[in-house]
């Protein structure tokens, strides 16, 4: 019924990445040096994030086009583990920016709009507890869902670009693939995206099987 | 006197060995593994308990 590999592989891909983003060899580089390896537990949250959000976009379409109250169950639980990953996100880029940017919140065009991101995401699910029509419900937030998609992506990827911004990758500042993403963490951080990317999947389908039993005994 | 100390490490098994090197990082490494392995564990028997309740709940989906 329900195909365990990829559970397997991803608790496998986050053992590995973990013990090898610890002793593997890093580039030297100036003021990060060892926090480069940071990259492999701060980056693959948000990657995971956005999975969990993409799924649950797909859910919401689904819905709109089947009425079908599984839909909007698996679209919501998307949405619980995508938050969490995405607060796990904002607070080790924190943790990170403090020791190398100088303070935790400083302020930076990448940190305000990703906490932008994550309210709108925070008002998801306060608006479908304000709702306490079922079908209603679903359908509103399903729509809210699928807007609020498009705008975290402009939020996190394309505003960031257009600003000054100490965050790699954003406002003339380049992404560590250009200089020193070099074949040895790249074993390293792909492994890791996609473990916890497969962990965050797993603890989503874990969610949507506790709900749809409690909805099977309540009924 | 830091000889002797050398020569006492020496003595102790090669896991302790490679803990006890240089910067002592593996101590952090083992004692985050374990965290992680312990939680994975965790979420297997979440899974098995789950597989279990869906086994025995009236509708079978």
């Amino acid at each position: 019924m329900y195909k365990n590999w990829w559970k397997i592989l991803g608790a496998i891909l986050v053992v590995y990445s973990t013990i090898w983003g610890f002793l593997s060899a890093v580039p030297a580089l100036p003021i990060l040096h060892e926090s480069i390896r940071n990259l492999y537990f701060h980056v693959p949250m948000w990657f995971g994030m956005i999975v969990l959000f993409s799924i649950s976009v797909f859910y919401s379409v689904k819905y709109l086009s089947s009425n079908d109250p599984e839909h909007d169950i698996k679209a919501v639980e998307s949405i619980n583990v995508g938050v969490v990953y995405g607060v796990l996100g904002i607070v080790t880029g924190a943790i990170w920016a403090r020791f190398t940017w100088g303070q935790a919140w400083s302020f930076d065009v990448k940190q305000n709009f990703a906490a932008i991101a994550l309210l709108l995401y925070f008002a998801y699910l306060v608006l479908r507890n304000a709702i306490d029509e079922e079908q209603k419900r679903a359908k509103i937030s399903a729509i809210y869902n699928i807007f609020a998609f498009p705008i975290m992506v402009v939020l996190l990827f394309v505003l960031p670009r257009l600003a000054d911004s100490l965050h790699p990758g954003n406002g003339g500042n380049p992404g560590f693939n250009a200089y020193d993403l070099d074949s040895r963490m790249r074993m390293v951080f792909y492994p890791a995206c996609l473990g916890w990317i497969l962990i965050g999947c797993w603890i989503y389908n874990v969610r949507f099987r506790v709900r749809k039993l409690e909805k099977n005994n309540t009924i | 006197m830091i000889a002797v100390q050398l020569f006492a490490q020496d003595q102790g098994s090669t896991i302790s060995d490679s803990l006890y090197a240089s910067g002592k990082i593996y101590v952090v490494v083992a004692c985050i593994v374990l965290i992680l392995l312990g939680l994975l564990f965790f979420l297997f028997s979440i899974e098995k308990r789950l597989k279990k309740l869906e086994k025995n709940s009236p509708d079978k989906n």
